[in-house]
């Protein structure tokens, strides 16, 4: 495959069948591997949209300077974006986020502020807001209510998925800004009968506070329950446990955030085989594991991986 | 027929401070009449008027059963059933 540039790149990931982790010939898992975008995760999708609709409302121009809170990815995202059209990126991220995620923003030539670990996102999105209010020249792109952010998977990542699975079933993806799955999600209930669309969040422990959860004080604007069929709440444990389980079964390095999608699968999975069900179930692989390698997910044994990833945000 | 509960820190005071418990029904709404039957006070704290609480949040095997049948979600052996506070660190 050739490309103009590396951002003409974005999308037209590998979906790829998980023959031992499904349960039987009729119910079947498949992993979108979005690792394989150019920054190494999904977000490269939305942050590309919404740069290219920013521009095309006239709010960019070279020169102008980014801002936006982010746990990272998105960040990370942007930051390649900015670099190849020229501008500048501040990320507001929280503190208690990966030592990688930050040394690569600032690789890629971002500013980092960081909010306190106890506001989690949620403070993060307060302190982004209160910096564009000082600064009106700079541009916030701001993934939880941009429009652009669930039209990049509307247009992209759902069509990819149905274009390669005619036969899905279910999608299955983790619920941060939820653009991922309002985005599939309203593509595939458009052109899928009884399609269902499954979120998996992650359930921290009480050292976390302040999350990015829709039960936990702020509910991204982008989001409307309406388009989901059920909501997964997957706790640290469960979610090492089937990242490691993806790795030693599958050979798929993944984040945690995508044990925790590949856990609520297994459970739509499952309930598929009890009701004698044909099931071709879709589920998100956000991003690759490198970044959370300082985080002790991948080392020792899961309990003590799990005491280690005890006040981090994994998603 | 057993079906583990799993209860939260601040409902602990009513199960002797056990962070799990086992106990029986077909539907939610029986499985929390059972517990209320050994650890009195329990149901008050889930079920008003008829409904889940709003700020209580009720899992099986970590799939919301607001999505599934409220109380009247069916339950069957093996099953795991997480409370949680909808509100977990009280920070907004």
């Amino acid at each position: 495959m050739r490309f103009d540039s590396l951002i003409d790149s974005v999308g037209r990931t590998p979906l790829v069948g998980l023959p031992r982790l499904s349960p039987s010939a009729d119910v079947r898992i498949w992993a979108k591997l979005e690792d394989r975008n150019p920054t190494g995760s999904i977000k490269d999708r939305p942050a590309l949209w919404m740069v290219e609709q920013a521009e095309k409302d006239g709010l960019l121009r070279p020169g102008c300077t980014i801002l936006e809170p982010t746990s990272g990815n998105t960040g990370i995202s942007l930051a390649m974006s900015a670099r190849l059209k020229g501008y500048n990126l501040i990320c507001v991220m929280p503190e208690n986020t990966s030592e990688e995620r930050r040394q690569l923003l600032r690789m890629w030539g971002a500013e980092i502020i960081s909010s306190s670990a106890a506001g989690g996102s949620n403070e993060a999105v307060r302190v982004a807001k209160g910096l564009a209010e000082k600064n009106p020249d700079w541009v916030m792109l701001y993934q939880y209510g941009n429009p652009a952010n669930w039209r990049s998977h509307y247009e992209s990542t759902g069509p990819e998925i149905l274009e390669d699975l005619p036969s899905v079933t279910h999608f299955v993806a983790g619920l941060g800004t939820t653009g991922t799955l309002m985005g599939v999600g309203r593509f595939l209930r458009e052109r899928v009968p009884d399609v269902r669309i499954v979120a998996a969040e992650p359930r921290y422990g009480e050292l976390v506070y302040g999350l990015r959860n829709v039960d936990e004080g702020f509910i991204p604007e982008l989001y409307d329950p309406e388009v989901l069929t059920t909501r997964f709440s997957v706790s640290s444990g469960a979610a090492l446990k089937r990242t490691r389980e993806l790795l030693a079964t599958e050979g798929i390095f993944a984040g945690v955030s995508t044990g925790a999608a590949l856990h609520a699968a297994l459970g739509m999975a499952d309930k598929a085989v009890r009701a004698g069900e044909r099931a071709d179930i879709v589920f998100v692989v956000a991003d690759g594991g490198w970044k959370y390698l300082s985080t002790g997910a991948y080392e020792g044994t899961l309990d003590e991986a799990e005491e280690r990833l005890e006040g981090q945000l994994w998603a | 027929m057993a079906i583990e509960v799993r209860i939260p820190t601040i409902l602990r005071t009513y199960t002797d401070g056990a962070k799990a418990v086992d106990a029986k029904g077909a539907t939610l709404e029986e499985l929390i009449g059972d517990l209320d039957s050994r650890h009195p006070g329990l149901k008050d704290r889930l079920v008003d008027k008829g409904a889940l609480r709003r700020f209580v949040n009720v899992y099986l095997n970590d799939e919301d059963v607001r999505f599934l049948g409220g109380l009247e979600t069916p339950l069957s052996d093996g099953d795991t059933v997480t409370v949680l506070p909808a509100v977990a660190g009280g920070s907004r």
